[in-house]
C-alpha cells in the first residue's frame, strides 16, 4: 500500500509501485490537467510538485510525474495543477500573470510551467529573477517563443519580494498564490504512515535497484512497470553529504540538487552552480541520483566525468559486506561495471580540494541546457605557480565509458605550464579517445571539441595567462 | 472607441481554462465505457516488397481484440490527398520507415502497445534513396518540375557586373507540437460515427474516412476542441490516426482510441521539407540585382501529402522581399524514402527564401560589402512585379526596413560589433538584417473560401461556430472578437463553439495564416445579416418608420446615436416571439485571387504581409556556442485587432524559425531510419536558448481591406525572420575566421560553427 496526499485528497493505492506517477495521476484520478508531452523527462508537460516533511516544513520540488515510480510518492505531498488552482475558478498569481503577459498559447505546455513557477513560489529561498527563471528551466513550450512566459516570471517575482521567511505558506495563501489547504498539509503528512523502505537485500536478480528513475524509466519503461522495485530514493542513510577526514563522502541518494544546495560542496568548488546549471533541468535535477548517474554508466554523464577528476572512489555493498572500486576502474566497457547486480552504492567520496587545487567543468551540447552532451570534459590540477604537481583529466562522448585521460593527466604531472604543454596534452587526449559518430557530432567534432574544452579547462584555470590566441 | 480599445488588448479567451489545466485536449475527453485502445505496428525498413504480415502472436495476446491490415479496409486504401499515392496501411510495398502496416486494437494501451510489437512484417528490401538530388537523377518525382519565370535571365546575365553562383541547403524541421497526433471515435446510430481529433482540417478526416470506409461524408461527424499544437503538422497528417481510430469502430461498434507516444510520432510522420538547391545571382555595378536563378531540389518524402503546395510555395516567395527583373526558378518534387514530408508554418516560404539570403551573402562577400547594402537596393516598391505576376501594392519592404534600422539604430550597431570584434579574441558578435514579404491566401484559389453558423438564443446569449481551428493561434479570441464588435455585445454573451463538420462544412485546412481573414469574413457576414434582422424587430419595437439610424451599442439599441430601453437581450426575444430566424450562416470566398498554373501568373495573393528583423549573436569561439543578445522587428501587422495575440505570433513564430536555423537537426542514416527520435536527440529552444531581448514594433500601417478588420494575417510572416540567425552567426563566424567557406548549410549547429571556426 502506498500512502500520499494527492493535491488536498489523501490516497492510499495499492497500484503496483513502478507505475509512472503521470499515470496514476491522469487515468486512475482523472487529474487531465498533467499531460503526457514526451514520457522521457524532457519537456515538463508532466510536472508535478513532490512535497517532503522536514523540521521546518514542506520542501516542494517539482519533477516529472512520467518517469517517477510511484513508490517514490510515499508520504509525500503529490500537488498537479488543479492542486494550485483556487475556489469558484479564481486564478492565483501564477495563473493571472501567465494569462496576463499571453504566456500560454496552444495550452499544452502551460500546467507544468504553472506548477514549476507555483514551486518556485513555495520556495524556501527568497526569489530573485533568475531562480523564477530556472524553476522553468525544464519546461519546453514550442508557441509562445518564451517571451510572453518570461514576462509573466517577472510579474510573480515582483510580488513575491514581498514574502518573508517563516510565515511564508500563510503570505501565499493571504496573497493567492495557493489554495488554503497548503497550510494543513505539514500536520496531515504527520498523520501518514510513512515506514522509511528497508534497503531490500535480494540474492537474486528479480529486480532493480531504482533512485530518481531518470534514466531507467527513459530506457525501459515497461519493464519498470512491472518489476520488482527497490527504491532508493528516500533512503535516509543514502541522503547525505558530509565532511569526515579531508574527504566528501556524497550519499548514494543524493539529488544533482542535493549537490548544488550543499554548503561542502559550493564551498570548494565557487563555480558549482555554473557546472550543474548545465546538467539537465531543475525537474530531472531534483530527481537524478549521483548513484543512478553512475551507475548508468553513460558515456556522457555528466557527474561521472565530474567526479572522474576528482579521483573519486565509490562505496558499494552487499547484505554486510563493503567494498571500495575506484570511480576509473568502475568502468569495464560499455555499460559494463565493476559491480554484482545485487550491489549497491552507497556513497562516493573524494579528497577535497586545497588552496593548491584548481578545477574546471566544460560541456557542449547542441542545445546548451537540458541535454546530453556532444563532449564534456573535467580537469582537476594541483599545482605550485606555474608547476602542475598532480593532474587528473577525465572527458565523456569520447568513448565506450566514460573515461579518465590517464595518459593526458600522467604527461601533465611535474610540468611546467606552457601553451606548448597545453597543446601537446590535447594531441595526446585524442590518442586515448576513440569517439563515434552520432546524432551528437561526427567523430571529427568530438576529437575538435575535445581539444577545444581542454584549452578552455587551461584558459579558465589560467586566465590573464593564456589566451585563445597563444593555443590556435 | 474605448470598446473597440479594449478589444485589441483582449486576452486569448482560452487562457483561462490553459492555466488552471482545465482545457480539453484528445486523450482528455472522458471515455465511454467499453473503450479500446489502438497501436500501429511500422515498417523497420525504408523500402521494400512487403510479403506477408504475420499478426497470430499479436493476436493471441490476452486483451487483444483485433488486428487490422490492408486487407480490413472497406473501401479504398488511400489517403493522399493532391495525389492518390498513400495508402493508409501498406500493401504490397513499403515506402518509409515508419509506414503503417498494422493497426492492434486491445483493451488497454500497453496490451495494444505490447501486441504492436508482436506483429512480424516479412519485407524484401529494396534499395533506399534519402537524397533528393539522387531521386531526381533517378527520376523519381512525385509530380513534374515547375518553372516560374519574369524577364529573360539568359539574356540578362550580359547586363551583370557581378555574378555568383552556390547552393544552399536547409534541413527539415520536426513540428514538435507538445501534445502529440492523436483521435478518439465511437460509433453513432445506424453506422455512422463521430471522431475526435487533434486535426487543422477537420474536412480532410471526414473526406479520407469516408473514402477509407466507403461510406458517404455524411456518416462521419469529425469535432475538434483545440489542438494542443499544430505548426502545419495535424494539416494533413492528422488523417491517418484519426482513419484508422474509426477503421476499429466501424469494424468493431466500439469506442477506440489512439494517441501516439512521441517516438512513435516522430518516427512516423513527416516533417518540414528539406530542401538542397542552386543559385546563380546577378548585379550591375550599384548592386541591383539584375538576375536571379535558382533550382530547387524538395525532399517531399515518399509521397506527395501537400509537398507539391509547399513545392508552389518555394517558388512564390524564390525573392523574398526584392525586386528581380529577370527570374528563372524551377523546382522539383523529389521522392524519397523519408516519412512523407508535409506542411510546416511558412509552408516552402522559408526554404526559398533562405536560397536568396544566400545568395546575397555570397555577392556581399566577393564583393566585400555588407548583405545589408545588397538588401536594402533591392527592396520591393509599389508597382513592381513578383516573379508570378502580381504586382506589388501597398508594400511595407522600404518601410519597414527604415523604421528598423532607424528605430534600432544600424548604424550605432555595426560600430558596435566591430568595437567588440577588434577588443575580445575569445568571443566574436555578428549581426544580419531579414526583411520579409509572405503572401496571404492559400495558393490553391479554391481553398480561399469559409462559413461560419452563428446562433443568437432567445435569452441573448450567442454561439459561434466556424470552420477554424483553435491551436494556439488565438483564433477564437479573434473570433469572438469580430461577433462582439459586430453586435456590440459583451464578450462574455459570446461562445466559441468547437469546429465540428456537422455544423460548418467543406472547411480548407487552419492554415496558411488565413484562417482568422476566411472565417472573420464568414463570420462577419453572418453576423450583420442577423444585426440587419434584428435592426428590423428594433425598428418595429420602437415604432420606427425605417431601420436607418438603428444600431446597436455596447448591449443597447441607439437610434441616431442615441440610447433607447430596449436591450440586446429584449431585442433578440422580440425577434424569436415574432419568429425571426435568429440563426445565420456566412459564406465568404476572397475576392480578386487567381492564379493559371499553365502560365504560372496570376495574382494568388490577397495581400503581402512586410517586416524586417535585425538579429545580433555572439559566438564562443573557444567552444563553438552562441548567444544571441538581441532580435529587433519591425513588423507590418496592418491594424492589428489584438496586440497580445499578434504579438505572440511575432515571438513564437521568430523562435521557431530561429531553432530551424541553429538547433534543431534532423538526422536519418542511410537505411532511412529517423536518429533524431525524441526530445533527448532532436533540440527545439528552451527558455534559455532563446534571443536575450525581443522587440516587436508595429509599423505604423493601413491594412488591407481583404484582411479582417485590416489586421493582417500574422501566424506564418515571423517564422522567416529566424532566417537572420543563420547569417548572423556567419558573420561572427568571419570575424574570427576570415577565410571560411561559405557553405550555406541550415542549420548552424554548435559543430558546424566550431569547424567554421578552425576549418
Amino acid at each position: 500500500m502506498i500512502e500520499f496526499i494527492l493535491n488536498d485528497t489523501t490516497i492510499a493505492t495499492s497500484a503496483a509501485v513502478g507505475t509512472p506517477l503521470l499515470d496514476f495521476i491522469r487515468y486512475q484520478q482523472h487529474l487531465s490537467g498533467t499531460k503526457i508531452g514526451c514520457r522521457e523527462g524532457d519537456c515538463g508537460a508532466c510536472t508535478v510538485l513532490v512535497g517532503t516533511l522536514h523540521n521546518d516544513g514542506v520542501h516542494y520540488q517539482s519533477m516529472t510525474s512520467c518517469i517517477t515510480p510511484l513508490g517514490n510518492a510515499q508520504g509525500k505531498h503529490i500537488v498537479t495543477v488543479e492542486g494550485l488552482n483556487l475556489p469558484q475558478g479564481q486564478l492565483n498569481q501564477v495563473q493571472q500573470a501567465m494569462v496576463n503577459e499571453g504566456g500560454t498559447q496552444c495550452g499544452f505546455c502551460t500546467a507544468g510551467f504553472v506548477v514549476s513557477l507555483g514551486g518556485h513560489c513555495l520556495s524556501h529561498q527568497s526569489s530573485d529573477y533568475s531562480k523564477a527563471l530556472a524553476a522553468v528551466d525544464g519546461n519546453i513550450c514550442r508557441c509562445t517563443g518564451y517571451k510572453s512566459i518570461e514576462r509573466a516570471i517577472q510579474t510573480v517575482d515582483h510580488k513575491l519580494q514581498a514574502k518573508t521567511a517563516g510565515q511564508s505558506l500563510d503570505w501565499l495563501v493571504a496573497q493567492g498564490f495557493l489554495p488554503a489547504y497548503f497550510t494543513d498539509i505539514a500536520d496531515r503528512m504527520q498523520t501518514l504512515s510513512v515506514p522509511e523502505p528497508s534497503i531490500k537485500q535480494s540474492t537474486d536478480i528479480d529486480g532493480h535497484y531504482i533512485g530518481g528513475g531518470t534514466d531507467l524509466y527513459v530506457q525501459k519503461p515497461e519493464e519498470m512497470m512491472r518489476s520488482n522495485l527497490y527504491l532508493m530514493f528516500d533512503q535516509e542513510a543514502l541522503n547525505k553529504i558530509e565532511v569526515k577526514d579531508q574527504r566528501c563522502y556524497i550519499g548514494a541518494a543524493s539529488t544533482v540538487s542535493d549537490v548544488w544546495q550543499s554548503e561542502v560542496m559550493q564551498a570548494h568548488f565557487p563555480q558549482l552552480s555554473q557546472y550543474l546549471k548545465l546538467v539537465s533541468s531543475t525537474q530531472i535535477r531534483n530527481m537524478g541520483t549521483i548513484a543512478g548517474n553512475l551507475v548508468n554508466a553513460s558515456p556522457i554523464g555528466d557527474l561521472s566525468i565530474f567526479l572522474l577528476a576528482l579521483n573519486a572512489t565509490l562505496v558499494l555493498k552487499h547484505q554486510d559486506q563493503t567494498r571500495e572500486v575506484p570511480l576509473r576502474d568502475f568502468y569495464k566497457g560499455y555499460k559494463i561495471l565493476d559491480k554484482q547486480p545485487t550491489e549497491y552504492v552507497t556513497s562516493i567520496y573524494f579528497d577535497l580540494p586545497t588552496t593548491h587545487t584548481a578545477f574546471n567543468f566544460e560541456k557542449v551540447s547542441k542545445r546548451t541546457h537540458l541535454d546530453i552532451a556532444s563532449v564534456n570534459a573535467a580537469i582537476q590540477l594541483k599545482t605550485e605557480g606555474m608547476l602542475i604537481k598532480e593532474a587528473h583529466l577525465s572527458a565523456g562522448g569520447v568513448a565506450p565509458v566514460p573515461l579518465y585521460l590517464a595518459k593526458a593527466a600522467q604527461y601533465l604531472k611535474g610540468k611546467t605550464l606552457s601553451a606548448e604543454l597545453v597543446k601537446e596534452t590535447t594531441k595526446i587526449a585524442n590518442d586515448e579517445v576513440a569517439p563515434i559518430s552520432d546524432v551528437r557530432g561526427t567523430a571529427t567534432y568530438k576529437r575538435l571539441l575535445l581539444r577545444q574544452l581542454i584549452y578552455a579547462h587551461f584558459i579558465t584555470i589560467f586566465e590573464g595567462t593564456l589566451t585563445l590566441e597563444d593555443l590556435v | 472607441m474605448k470598446q473597440e480599445k479594449n478589444h485589441k488588448s483582449l486576452k486569448n479567451i482560452d487562457s483561462h481554462g490553459h492555466v488552471r489545466g482545465e482545457s480539453i485536449y484528445v486523450d482528455d475527453i472522458a471515455v465511454q465505457q467499453g473503450t479500446l485502445y489502438g497501436a500501429v505496428h511500422d515498417s523497420r525498413v525504408a523500402h521494400g516488397l512487403l510479403k506477408h504480415i504475420n499478426v497470430r502472436k499479436a493476436q493471441a495476446l490476452p486483451g487483444v481484440v483485433a488486428v487490422f491490415t490492408a486487407a480490413d479496409v472497406p473501401g479504398e486504401n488511400q489517403i493522399g490527398g493532391i495525389i492518390p499515392d498513400e495508402p493508409l496501411l501498406a500493401d504490397k510495398e513499403v515506402h518509409f520507415w515508419g509506414q503503417p502496416i498494422a493497426f492492434v486494437v486491445a483493451q488497454t494501451e500497453d496490451i495494444a502497445r505490447e501486441a504492436a510489437q508482436l506483429i512480424e512484417a516479412e519485407i524484401t528490401p529494396l534499395p533506399v534513396i534519402t537524397d533528393p538530388r539522387e531521386a531526381k537523377e533517378k527520376g523519381e518525382l512525385i509530380a513534374p518540375p515547375r518553372t516560374f519565370v519574369l524577364g529573360d535571365t539568359a539574356a540578362a546575365w550580359q547586363a551583370c557586373t557581378h555574378v555568383y553562383s552556390g547552393q544552399a541547403s536547409t534541413n527539415g524541421q520536426e513540428h514538435l507540437y507538445i501534445e502529440t497526433q492523436g483521435a478518439y471515435a465511437y460509433p453513432a446510430e445506424n453506422g455512422n460515427i463521430k471522431i475526435h481529433s487533434s486535426t487543422q482540417g477537420p474536412t480532410a478526416v471526414q473526406k479520407t474516412t469516408a473514402r477509407v470506409l466507403g461510406l458517404p461524408m455524411h456518416a462521419i461527424e469529425v469535432d475538434v476542441t483545440r489542438l494542443g499544437g499544430g505548426f502545419g503538422g495535424k494539416e494533413d497528417q492528422a488523417t491517418p490516426w484519426a482513419v484508422m481510430v474509426a477503421l476499429a469502430v466501424h469494424h468493431l461498434k466500439r469506442p477506440v482510441k489512439y494517441v501516439l507516444h512521441r517516438m512513435d510520432d516522430m518516427r512516423m510522420t513527416g516533417k518540414r521539407n528539406p530542401y538542397t538547391s542552386d543559385f546563380k545571382i546577378g548585379l550591375d555595378e550599384n548592386l541591383k540585382i539584375i538576375a536571379y536563378e535558382a533550382t530547387f531540389y524538395q525532399n517531399a518524402g515518399a509521397a506527395a501529402d501537400l509537398s507539391p503546395a509547399v513545392l508552389e510555395r518555394t517558388l512564390f516567395h524564390c525573392t523574398n522581399s526584392y525586386y528581380v527583373p529577370n527570374v528563372t526558378a524551377t523546382a522539383y518534387s523529389c521522392r524519397t524514402n523519408l516519412p512523407p514530408n508535409t506542411a510546416f508554418r511558412g509552408f516552402g516560404g522559408p526554404q526559398g527564401m533562405f536560397v536568396i539570403e544566400a545568395a546575397i551573402a555570397k555577392a556581399a562577400q566577393a564583393l566585400g560589402v555588407s548583405a545589408a547594402e545588397i538588401q536594402q537596393k533591392n527592396l520591393l516598391q509599389a508597382g513592381d512585379t513578383f516573379p508570378y505576376g502580381q504586382k506589388a501594392e501597398n508594400p511595407e519592404a522600404i518601410s519597414s526596413w527604415s523604421a528598423a534600422t532607424n528605430r534600432y539604430a544600424l548604424d550605432h550597431l555595426a560600430q558596435k560589433v566591430n568595437a567588440f570584434n577588434v577588443a575580445n579574441t575569445h568571443h566574436k558578435k555578428g549581426y544580419a538584417l531579414m526583411p520579409i514579404c509572405f503572401g496571404i491566401s492559400f495558393t490553391k484559389t479554391l481553398m480561399n473560401q469559409a462559413r461560419a453558423l452563428v446562433h443568437i438564443y432567445h435569452d441573448g446569449s450567442v454561439g459561434v461556430s466556424t470552420g477554424a481551428v483553435e491551436m494556439g493561434q488565438g483564433v477564437n479570441t479573434k473570433m469572438l472578437q469580430v461577433a462582439a464588435q459586430v453586435f456590440s455585445i459583451a464578450n462574455e454573451r459570446i461562445k466559441l463553439e468547437t469546429t465540428n463538420t456537422t455544423r460548418v462544412a467543406n472547411t480548407s485546412p487552419s492554415a496558411a495564416s488565413a484562417t482568422a481573414d476566411l472565417n472573420g469574413k464568414a463570420l462577419e457576414i453572418a453576423c450583420r445579416k442577423l444585426l440587419d434582422r434584428l435592426k428590423v424587430v428594433a425598428a418595429e419595437e420602437l415604432d420606427l418608420t425605417s431601420v436607418t439610424g438603428v444600431t446597436v451599442r455596447e448591449g443597447w439599441v441607439h437610434v441616431q446615436g442615441q440610447k433607447t430601453d430596449l436591450d440586446w437581450n429584449t431585442l433578440v426575444l422580440q425577434a424569436f416571439l415574432k419568429r425571426v430566424s435568429l440563426s445565420e450562416v456566412g459564406h465568404y470566398a476572397t475576392p480578386r485571387i487567381h492564379f493559371d498554373q499553365s502560365k504560372e501568373k496570376g495574382h494568388p495573393f490577397a495581400y503581402h504581409v512586410y517586416g524586417t528583423a535585425i538579429t545580433e549573436v555572439t559566438v564562443d569561439c573557444i567552444r563553438g556556442t552562441y548567444e544571441f543578445d538581441a532580435v529587433k522587428i519591425v513588423h507590418d501587422f496592418g491594424a492589428s485587432m489584438n496586440t497580445i495575440v499578434d504579438k505572440g505570433q511575432i515571438e513564437g513564430g521568430l523562435v521557431q524559425g530561429i531553432g530551424w536555423m541553429t538547433l534543431e537537426e534532423l538526422e536519418y542514416n542511410k537505411q532511412g531510419k529517423l536518429l533524431s527520435n525524441a526530445l533527448s536527440t532532436y533540440k527545439i529552444p528552451d527558455i534559455y536558448s532563446v534571443p536575450k531581448d525581443i522587440q516587436v514594433e508595429f509599423l505604423a500601417a493601413e491594412g488591407s481591406d481583404l484582411a479582417i478588420f485590416k489586421s493582417k494575417a500574422v501566424g506564418e510572416p515571423p517564422l522567416m525572420y529566424g532566417i537572420g540567425a543563420y547569417f548572423a552567426i556567419l558573420n561572427a563566424v568571419r570575424a574570427f575566421n576570415p577565410q571560411v567557406t561559405s557553405v550555406f548549410d541550415a542549420p548552424f549547429t554548435p559543430e558546424k560553427v566550431l569547424t567554421a571556426l578552425y576549418e
